[in-house]
């Protein structure tokens, strides 16, 4: 009779962990969002550019290799299929319909959360745990404004930009596939991937770009900050951030495409 | 200047301070000895609301802290430099950097002036030639002496010191005694430090607290902790060798 007493204590002490942390990811997210007018000051703006370049341009080599390769595969599945039917033209529409709408946001957003993200909350993990958080509340340097917010801009920023730099190159990979593997010309896959994108599924496949960078920065900064138990707790953290990351842009992709295609 | 009323803690099912009441005056170097996990860091937290009392109030200059909105806290905090255990240097700043980075933070000083009080600072802190490097490129002792010159750039009344000695050599040790002692007499700043070495606290503490097991034991002045009756403040002191007929009374006898 302990047992199930037990379990049902022990599950609603995790709900109301999880609510708590929830809760407190939020107030910082806000906080930090409402910091964002300063980002073009002196003191803020040299880490925000910073942080631009980190999340920008050196995460530009993997995600060449990702979005190059998610192209080509996406081209050579569904050009197989089709050429059954003798419909490989169509791969073109296939692929960038694809990126456009899913791949390109979702597949920037694993590598950004899995490079950025997961070094955004080793490098916060770190300063909690040897007292550098502690140490910039107690000079009355409010974490939230000097660490996030540039962390946040930057990363709301950059991941549209990234988004459309995968989708490009996402789309060139099934030409490069269609052209050499499934004899579509350059020119007839062209025509295709652009006679079926819209603007809309573009647009939304921003909108996700920037929603997950901000559940990036939010999930990558909390981890930080809740880091204890020194090194332990940073591999910890960090482990913790990149699969909270995963599962809410996976989440929270369904739900867009949801709210925007049903 | 700071008073702590009945304050408890518990943290993680354990008493880490249990009901425990004292003062700190102005002016003073009052240091809190006692073993690992006694609360002291833990009373250091307290003060400048790093952590919050289970019960009981933490007064600074006659206000208390424990409700006040943040506001109000930045203030209070104004008044405080704090050396942390592990220095807590921001690792991609350098230390010029590091030092000014409260003058950036909250004041609207030309480059030119903060970078004349930064140098000030490090020249008192015998730091000069170390304002371009990175902390890691620094030892223990210098990352000290850089979080102390950090603690000081404000002018603040109050430098709270936690373990500054622990993890380094017996010199650099007796060198960042001599850097506490110098703040209080050249500066008049207020000091609180926490320590477990006992030959640190008898050379610069004007008053002594021991901790144990959440309550204290013993609040009196260098001369009267070595003489204390109390067996947990006896058996401490002779751990460490440190006895009545010792060289820390003839020292002390001639301050």
């Amino acid at each position: 009779m302990r047992y199930p007493a037990h379990s049902a204590r022990r599950l609603g002490s995790q709900v109301l962990q999880l609510m708590h942390d929830t809760g407190h990811a939020m107030f910082m997210l806000l906080e930090a969002a409402s910091f964002c007018r300063y980002v073009f000051s002196k003191r803020s703006w040299n880490e925000t550019s910073m942080q631009m370049y980190i999340t920008g341009i050196k995460s530009l080599a993997v995600i060449t290799v990702v979005a190059l390769f998610t192209g080509m595969i996406l081209a050579l599945q569904t050009g197989l299929e089709l050429r059954r039917y003798g419909q490989e033209v169509y791969i073109g529409s296939a692929v960038s319909v694809s990126m456009i709408r899913e791949m390109g946001p979702f597949m920037t957003g694993l590598i950004i959360a899995a490079s950025v993200g997961s070094a955004i909350a080793a490098q916060i993990g770190t300063m909690t745990v040897s007292e550098e958080i502690a140490a910039l509340e107690v000079m009355s340097i409010n974490p939230n404004r000097f660490l996030v917010m540039p962390r946040l801009v930057a990363l709301v920023v950059m991941m549209p930009i990234l988004t459309v730099y995968t989708n490009i190159l996402g789309i060139m990979g099934g030409a490069v596939v269609g052209a050499t593997q499934l004899g579509v010309s350059v020119q007839a896959y062209m025509d295709n991937a652009t006679q079926f994108a819209t603007n809309k599924d573009l647009y939304v496949g921003l909108f996700k770009a920037f929603v997950f960078g901000i559940v990036i920065t939010t999930v990558a900064c909390h981890q930080g900050f809740m880091t204890r138990e020194g090194a332990v707790g940073v591999g910890k953290a960090t482990r913790r951030s990149v699969i909270i990351s995963f599962l809410v842009i996976l989440v929270l992709g369904y739900m867009i495409t949801r709210l925007f295609y049903v | 200047m700071i008073r702590f009323e009945n304050i408890t803690k518990v943290l993680g099912g354990k008493t880490v301070l249990d009901n425990i009441s004292f003062e700190v005056s102005a002016g003073e170097t009052f240091v809190i000895v006692g073993l690992s996990g006694a609360g002291k860091s833990v009373t250091l937290k307290h003060m400048i609301r790093l952590m919050l009392p289970d019960s009981g109030n933490v007064v600074v200059d006659g206000e208390p802290i424990n409700h006040i909105g943040r506001t109000a806290l930045q203030t209070v905090r104004t008044k405080f430099g704090v050396l942390f255990q592990s220095a807590a240097l921001l690792q991609w700043m350098t230390v010029k950097d590091n030092v000014a980075l409260p003058l950036r933070e909250h004041t609207k000083m030309d480059e030119e002036e903060i970078g004349r009080l930064v140098a000030e600072k490090l020249r008192l802190l015998n730091l000069s030639d170390a304002g371009d490097k990175f902390p890691a490129d620094l030892s223990g002792g210098m990352q000290k002496r850089v979080g102390l010159a950090r603690a000081i750039i404000m002018s603040p009344q109050i430098v709270l010191y936690d373990e500054p000695t622990s993890g380094l050599d017996p010199v650099t040790s007796r060198r960042i005694d001599d850097l506490i002692v110098n703040m209080r007499r050249e500066l008049g700043i207020t000091s609180v430090v926490v320590t477990h070495d006992l030959h640190s606290a008898l050379s610069i503490g004007s008053r002594i607290m021991m901790l144990h097991e959440g309550k204290i034991v013993e609040n009196a002045t260098p001369e009267e902790f070595i003489r204390s009756k109390d067996e947990t403040v006896k058996s401490f002191l002779e751990s460490q060798y440190i006895t009545k007929k010792g060289k820390w009374e003839t020292g002390l006898s001639h301050e």
